[in-house]
């Protein structure tokens, strides 16, 4: 198979991407590369094999329900692009 | 003084032979004068590096004597260190001031090591060539005009050069090992869950783990003695009880030391037609290499590893799919870089993602999110997690037969920096022998086995899960018999 110009926009509004009409041309191309590579995988027969998400069969791990870190807010937040009184700016979403 | 392994620069400490301060000044130097050659480090902080220095002494000067106290290590710029700039080597984090320490970080803290700066990587460690840095492709110590390999490609260009004594690396394709084997190092990915991933940027967090970079098994193992251990703050960490990954690193040489060792040589590397896939001069060292072993002890025993050969195309699904997750959070507002000028919160969502990301981490982020889209879930993500499971299922079947399996780290040596960015598809086949390791989640090594027409050629060893104190052992045997390991790049005007 391969992607559209179409799907190469829309994939890259889903991922919060700005992408220009040269930037997705030269994407759609590397992207039909990559997926012809990974095309390999659909000639298996993977019937009854059960999907590996994680390394390790692995329990989730639950902790108690306590407060385990102290407040850092000043810290954390003066890496932040813009902030005021505790909270992060961002645009205005609600008129 | 930058020859010495670990243990005799912590003999040389203790003897008081020379001071940490006096080390770190060393390799600070250095590092002033052959980093530019390099572009092994991204940032340098001369005073905090001196500032851990003088503490250490001050601890040894109290009676304290631990291994790594006042010994200066490299660290890959993935792992988030306070006060100290952490990029990822991406635009996107340029500017970015941890205001935390890494798991990582805070254990070699704590052990005393001083941290002598943040080596260069891949943009957020995607990249197998350190050509996607945006801080500049890393130079090869051995041939300045060839790449060090990726993504932990300032690690291994500053251990080769001896800017460092030995550096971290971080792994989910094969991002320590074939740098290792592109510089000459000896470099350790642990079973996944060894090393707590807290506090390093991820990537793809069911395949990432953080390891050494060193010149020998032996250094790799006391550092690793000091990063592995249980963190509640990773919710993969393993919990099991603390290991001396040193305890089978004996210092005598018996004449078969690894009589009873079975090596496992996979088809899929060693059959007639499979070596092909290889260059010729680095199949000869790995063939060299083997029979080394054999001349220690060990036996051969073919093995089969079937599914290997879809472990780029399900790795090229799975690895995107979790970093376009992971990467969701880069989206300016509460770190990194917000694009200047934008019209509402998605145009600066957009424009600060297009701005901040570099071309190769956007590709992936494209792929990631494409196969976990609608519709297409199920006939990428999913079959990719299967054929995960088959190649799983081939190791733990080969296991049976065999103690560790070896073959060839990367499929040539060192290319020419330009010679693969243009392909993609190009670059990823680079980790062809490397990436079925992290599917499975095993612990992994490379070590120098030969120089293939004057560049480092390395060969893979790969345990069974949690054998790394196994694994560092049977790389230590044959360091003992051989010097490959000690070959030094002479590219550098020094």
């Amino acid at each position: 198979m391969s992607l559209t110009l179409e799907q190469v926009r829309h994939v890259a509004k889903l991922a919060r991407i700005e992408i220009s009409d040269a930037e997705a041309q030269t994407a759609l191309g590397e992207l039909n590369g990559i997926f012809s590579l990974i095309e390999a995988m659909q000639a298996v027969d993977t019937q009854g094999v059960e999907p590996m998400a994680h390394a390790l069969d692995l329990a989730q791990r639950l902790r108690a329900d306590r407060v385990s870190e102290v407040d850092r807010r000043e810290a954390f937040q003066a890496v932040a692009p813009e902030t005021a009184a505790g909270l992060y700016l961002v645009p205005k979403v609600i008129e | 003084m930058i020859e010495k392994s670990l243990k005799e620069l912590a003999q040389g400490l203790a003897a008081r032979e020379f001071s940490s301060v006096e080390l770190t000044q060393t390799y600070l130097e250095r590092i002033a004068r052959l980093n530019p050659q390099l572009n092994a480090f991204v940032t340098l902080d001369a005073a905090k590096s001196l500032a851990q220095a003088a503490a250490a002494d001050a601890r040894r000067a109290t009676g304290e004597a631990a291994p790594l106290l006042g010994i200066p290590l490299a660290q890959k710029d993935i792992f988030c260190a306070q006060g100290w700039r952490t990029t990822c080597g991406s635009h996107m984090l340029e500017n970015f001031v941890s205001p935390y320490d890494a798991t990582v970080i805070e254990r070699f803290d704590a052990a005393g090591a001083v941290n002598l700066g943040k080596t260069n990587m891949d943009e957020f460690a995607m990249g197998s060539s350190n050509e996607t840095s945006y801080f500049g492709a890393v130079k090869n110590p051995w041939d300045t005009a060839r790449v060090p390999g990726g993504s932990s490609g300032g690690s291994a260009a500053a251990v080769a050069a001896r800017l460092a004594p030995a550096a971290t690396g971080t792994d989910t394709g094969g991002s320590i090992r074939q740098p290792a084997a592109l510089c000459g190092l000896t470099g350790l990915k642990p079973t996944y869950g060894v090393v707590s991933r807290w506090g390093m940027i991820a990537f793809a967090s069911s395949l990432d783990q953080a390891g050494p970079m060193a010149r020998s098994a032996e250094d790799c193992a006391l550092l690793l003695n000091t990063m592995a251990g249980f963190d509640t703050r990773d919710s993969t960490s393993v919990e099991r009880p603390a290991e001396d990954y040193t305890r089978l690193l004996a210092d005598d040489a018996p004449a078969k030391p690894l009589a009873g060792l079975k090596i496992g040589l996979p088809r899929e590397f060693f059959g007639e037609a499979e070596r092909a896939g290889c260059d010729a001069a680095v199949m000869a060292r790995v063939d060299e290499a083997i029979a080394a072993y054999r001349a220690l002890g060990a036996e051969t025993v073919e093995v089969s590893l079937p599914a290997m050969q879809l472990s780029v195309p399900a790795y090229y699904v799975i690895a995107p799919a979790e970093a376009s997750s992971n990467l969701s959070r880069f989206d300016g507002v509460r770190y990194g870089h917000r694009a200047p000028e934008y019209t509402d919160l998605d145009d600066m969502y957009a424009k600060t993602r297009a701005q901040g990301f570099g071309a190769e981490v956007k590709r992936r982020i494209l792929i990631g999110s494409y196969v976990l889209s609608h519709g297409y879930y199920d006939a990428y993500y999913r079959q990719a997690q299967r054929i995960r499971r088959l190649i799983a299922d081939d190791f733990a079947r080969a296991f049976k037969e065999c103690d560790v399996i070896m073959g060839p780290t990367s499929p040539g040596t060192a290319f020419r920096i330009g010679e693969k960015a243009a392909d993609p598809v190009q670059m990823y086949l680079s980790d062809i022998y490397t990436i079925a390791v992290n599917l499975a989640g095993l612990p992994g090594m490379s070590i120098p086995c030969g120089l293939a027409d004057g560049l480092p050629a390395g060969l893979q060893l790969i345990g069974n899960y949690f054998g790394e104190a196994r694994l560092l052992e049977v790389a230590h045997r044959y360091q003992q018999a051989t010097d490959w390991h000690r070959q030094r790049p002479t590219a550098l005007a020094d």
